[in-house]
């Protein structure tokens, strides 16, 4: 049922075609590797004793009677890395609260130092020759505790009597806002009407399937290290851990991110469990690795969203927005993880504007330390907050004024670009009438109200819901992220290698988790080389092999990675033309590049890649005088803005009142992603996405106890996954407005689906039900008693 | 100590001493060095694990090795016959039924039992099919999609 009628709009070789994707072979046959099936000589393996207590003093650590368990190596604790001055993880993105006071960065220790701050908390770690040997061992360390009270539920966090770290007693890491609160103030003061939501972002477990792993090794000859890791960008790994937390030239050390089994945004951060490793591997002297049981995933992986939000839209009496306010708390949990501080700040308040001219936005976000695990970057990080607040909010305006909600939403769309936001970014394409008009043609909208009386009929309750979001990818560019607060740069880089038979090499710093970036990114060497993807290799994932990156997340990798990678092409045929013009006793500038064959422009002289590719090596016949020999080009790009992907999504939900059952009766994604290399890829990443954050609306809640801290949901028994009779067929379409910004035209899909799906499935139930309000996770609970007491 | 296990994996005979307490997954991957099973959780859920034993799919973290003594196994790398892919597997690749890969060869051999025990069913019987294997990556519709392709017997394309 897929709907892609509207072509990319430059198709070129094989980009745009659906090409079946080279990697999975592979996968299909067991022959993938990821990073718990490496074993290397002298193996040993690590177990890590985490903490039962939310929050409480560590008075005293007995190693007696583990040391002597059978097959035990080494024991490490928080001692033995605070006496050889092991630094603790950093952040990567500094928040300036509204005093301009630079947010709290409380220590965060690699194993625990004095205090334990969530259960998960790592504070020993033990090497053994066998895994079950390390876990035995473990649990014959003595921890006494301490227990201290423990700061759970966020909206009670500033002003809790206990402090999850000593130096931020009241909790608070920053108190941040951002846009004009004059105005906003000003034209609520005004409004004709004033629609408001207190609106929860339920907070997640990434639960990529490949729990994390690592395996670090030290080799004496060179004083080298190698770490093979589960993670999305191994390039910014190695810079963190080298530069702020071990001390060592990242020449000695090499991050390997083999096959990694998703990420979603969890495999993004350094963890302490790999660094603990690598620092060890040395005093071991033999590979250590450590692989995550999903138990220690749901209680250490990075958690996503939770935050708590008041939402005020004002408008004039025809519906028009004329400001909109926020009030949102942020969950940090109890260590900054590694991008934790961008994501409810410049990840979230920038998109507040939506797809709508509202004129006037005002945010203020205050982010909390509690004693759970650390809450960072998951799919779509902070932009799904963002369009979940808009979308919710402008659903019930409708509903206030009494307005179609595709009427509303359209008087309001932004028609001109480029189109610079009230909150700082500047959208440069897009056309959100068309996305609108495709889906409502697709859901088949005018035909509602008849399957809406169909459904009433027979005792059941109809809804359907809107979602018009837009997102921003390709973080960018470095030096305006760095203004921000990053510190890190936001570019990427790719590394094309010619080979003397023509045959090529593409490395580049982006990292595959699932995305199929060795399909893609050959698609677009091949069309531009005009060579057969067969021809040419994708190599990621390899500080050692790649030149540079920055890494997979946010939408980026080909916006920012495949511009890296066309930029490094375009320099090889321009060399190539130099080593044409000389082979075809041409002047340079003459030479054209089509379908493989340089040629001499009018006339039929010509000489093909391959045969230019291996002058460049075997330089007998060349201009040695001004060319050096070989075919090899790096290249960095740094975008000069974010792309700005959007869509609409339709929700038709029917409600049985009877027992809190939701049948999603139908599911229209409609999306501009602007030009698409592999439009069998994007469906697949769209249909994920949606499902991912279906999940979020309709079943997956992280709950810990409000008391204890314990995490209650820490398993598949009791946190709630997607599974295939959860989820309906979506119908995608597309609508393409080619980025203006970057040589492919593309923007990004990755997200897309787990952004748009939350607030159109919750429009369409609240419709349904008619009621303003529901919590997620929707549960059946929930809507059941919702439709109870609202009939 | 150890117990001697003797299996019969992918068609070949083998023998192994084990700890009494290890799981038949850790037997295939750390013993046989057959990584291609793989362990996605500790509660028997997502069925990453999931191996044919004795002509049955079963979840090889939830059964002791011992439990397999004298048993027959597939495994993923098993299930390719003569460096030929096994109609579900190119039913996968055709139809974009994986992305990261690491449900897949689990995802796989529950779907090729599936359809041998109801090789008429629904979509809605082959949805409720999957019920003990979790994908978080594609959102299940294309790997409804393969098994219907497989159960149809449509011949996947020779494209790239």
């Amino acid at each position: 049922m897929t709907d892609l009628s509207n072509p990319p709009q430059s198709v070129l070789g094989p980009i745009g075609q659906p090409v079946k994707r080279r990697e999975d072979a592979r996968f299909l046959t067991g022959a993938g590797q990821y990073t718990d099936d490496v074993v290397m000589h002298g193996q040993t393996y690590a177990a890590f004793l985490r903490s039962p207590h939310a929050h409480a003093r560590i008075k005293s650590i007995g190693l007696d009677a583990a040391k002597a368990a059978p097959g035990v190596v080494r024991i490490f604790t928080g001692q033995d890395l605070a006496d050889a001055k092991v630094g603790g993880l950093p952040c990567g993105w500094l928040i300036h609260s509204k005093d301009g006071s630079p947010m709290k960065e409380p220590a965060h220790p690699v194993l625990a130092q004095g205090k334990v701050r969530h259960v998960g908390d790592q504070v020993a770690m033990v090497v053994a020759e066998t895994l079950l040997q390390a876990k035995d061992a473990a649990e014959l360390i003595e921890v006494e505790y301490e227990e201290l009270p423990a700061v759970i539920d966020i909206t009670q966090a500033d002003g809790h009597a206990g402090s999850v770290h000593d130096d931020v007693p009241n909790n608070v890491c920053y108190d941040w806002g951002h846009g004009s609160k004059e105005a906003v103030d000003a034209a609520f003061a005004t409004a004709a009407h004033v629609s408001t939501l207190d609106i929860v972002n339920n907070r997640l477990i990434p639960n990529a399937m490949e729990p994390r792993a690592a395996n670090a090794s030290y080799t004496r000859h060179d004083e080298s290290y190698t770490l093979y890791v589960a993670n999305q960008n191994p390039h910014v790994e190695r810079l963190l851990m080298c530069a702020f937390v071990l001390g060592l030239p990242e020449s000695k050390v090499r991050v390997i991110a083999p096959d990694v089994g998703g990420g979603f945004g969890s495999k993004i951060f350094l963890y302490a469990e790999e660094t603990a490793l690598v620092w060890a591997s040395k005093h071991v002297g033999r590979p250590i690795k450590w692989t995550s049981d999903r138990s220690e995933a749901f209680l250490t992986d990075a958690h996503g969203r939770d935050h708590a939000t008041k939402v005020e839209l004002a408008m004039d009496a025809k519906g028009m927005f004329l400001a909109l306010r926020v009030k949102t708390i942020a969950n940090m949990g109890a260590y900054l993880s590694t991008f934790a501080s961008s994501v409810p700040t410049i990840l979230y308040a920038t998109l507040l504007s939506g797809q709508y001219k509202t004129p006037a936005i005002y945010a203020e976000v205050k982010a909390v330390f509690t004693n759970t695990a650390p809450v960072d970057a998951y799919r779509g990080a902070g932009r799904p907050e963002a369009t979940y607040v808009v979308e919710r909010i402008v659903e019930q305006a409708a509903r206030d004024l009494k307005m179609d909600p595709a009427v509303i939403r359209r008087q309001n769309f932004i028609t001109e670009f480029p189109y610079a936001s009230p909150v700082g970014l500047t959208y440069d394409t897009g056309d959100f009438n068309a996305l609108l008009d495709r889906a409502t043609e697709m859901a088949d909208v005018a035909g509602f109200p008849a399957r809406r009386a169909a459904s009433e009929a027979k005792g059941k309750k109809r809804g359907m819901g809107y979602s018009c979001y837009i997102e921003a990818c390709g973080l960018a560019p470095s030096n305006i992220a760095g203004a921000l607060g990053a510190r890190a740069g936001l570019f990427e880089a790719g590394e094309v290698r010619v080979h003397p038979t023509g045959t090529v090499t593409v490395f580049t710093g982006s990292h595959s988790h699932g995305q199929g970036h060795e399909t893609t990114f050959a698609q677009i060497v091949a069309a531009k080389l005009g060579i057969p993807i067969e021809n040419i290799e994708i190599v990621h994932g390899d500080t050692g092999r790649v030149p540079f990156g920055m890494g997979t997340y946010g939408s980026r990798s080909l916006s920012v990675g495949g511009t890296a990678i066309v930029k490094a092409v375009d320099k090889i045929i321009a060399k190539g033309k130099k080593i044409a013009a000389h082979l075809l006793e041409a002047a340079d500038t003459d030479i054209e590049f089509e379908n493989g064959v340089f040629k001499v422009a009018g006339t039929d002289k010509s000489v093909p890649f391959g045969s230019v590719s291996l002058t460049a090596y075997v330089p007998h016949n060349y201009p040695l005088d001004k060319l050096e020999p070989g075919l090899n080009e790096n290249a960095f790009y740094d975008p000069t803005n974010f792309t700005y992907p959007s869509g609409t999504y339709i929700c038709e939900v029917e409600v049985d009142p009877e027992t809190g059952k939701v049948n999603i009766e139908q599911f229209v994604a409609v999306d501009d992603f602007g030009n698409i290399v592999n439009p069998m890829i994007v469906e697949g990443q769209v249909q994920g996405g949606i499902a991912q954050g279906l999940g979020q609306a309709m079943m997956e809640g992280c709950a810990y106890d409000p008391d204890s801290g314990q995490l209650l949901t820490g398993s598949y028994m009791d946190y709630a996954m997607p599974r295939a009779s959860d989820i309906p067929n979506f119908r995608i379409g597309n609508n393409v407005t080619p980025c203006t910004h970057n040589p492919l035209g593309v923007k990004g899909c990755g997200e897309a689906g787990a952004i748009g799906s939350p607030p159109a499935y919750i429009n369409a139930l609240t419709d349904a039900l008619g009621v303003r309000e529901m919590a997620m996770p929707a549960t059946v609970e929930r809507v059941w008693r919702a439709a109870n007491k609202a009939a | 100590m150890t117990v001697p296990i003797s299996l019969t994996v992918n068609g070949k005979a083998v023998s192994v001493d084990v700890d009494p307490r290890t799981l038949l997954v850790q037997l295939l991957r750390e013993n046989l060095q057959l990584t291609g099973t793989h362990v996605g959780c500790d509660t028997a859920q997502c069925g990453a694990c999931t191996v044919h034993l004795n002509g049955r799919a079963v979840k090889a973290c939830s059964m002791l090795a011992a439990q397999a003594q004298g048993g027959t196994i597939t495994t993923i790398e098993g299930l390719a016959q003569n460096g030929t892919m096994h109609p579900m597997q190119e039913a996968f690749r055709e139809c974009h039924g994986l992305q990261c890969g690491f449900c897949t060869p689990g995802m796989v051999m529950s779907a090729v039992q599936l359809l041998a025990d109801h090789p008429k069913a629904t979509e809605a019987d082959i949805r409720e099919g999957l019920d003990g294997n979790i994908c978080r990556c594609t959102g299940y519709q294309n790997i409804v999609k393969s098994i219907q392709f497989c159960q149809s017997g449509a011949k996947a394309s020779m494209a790239a």
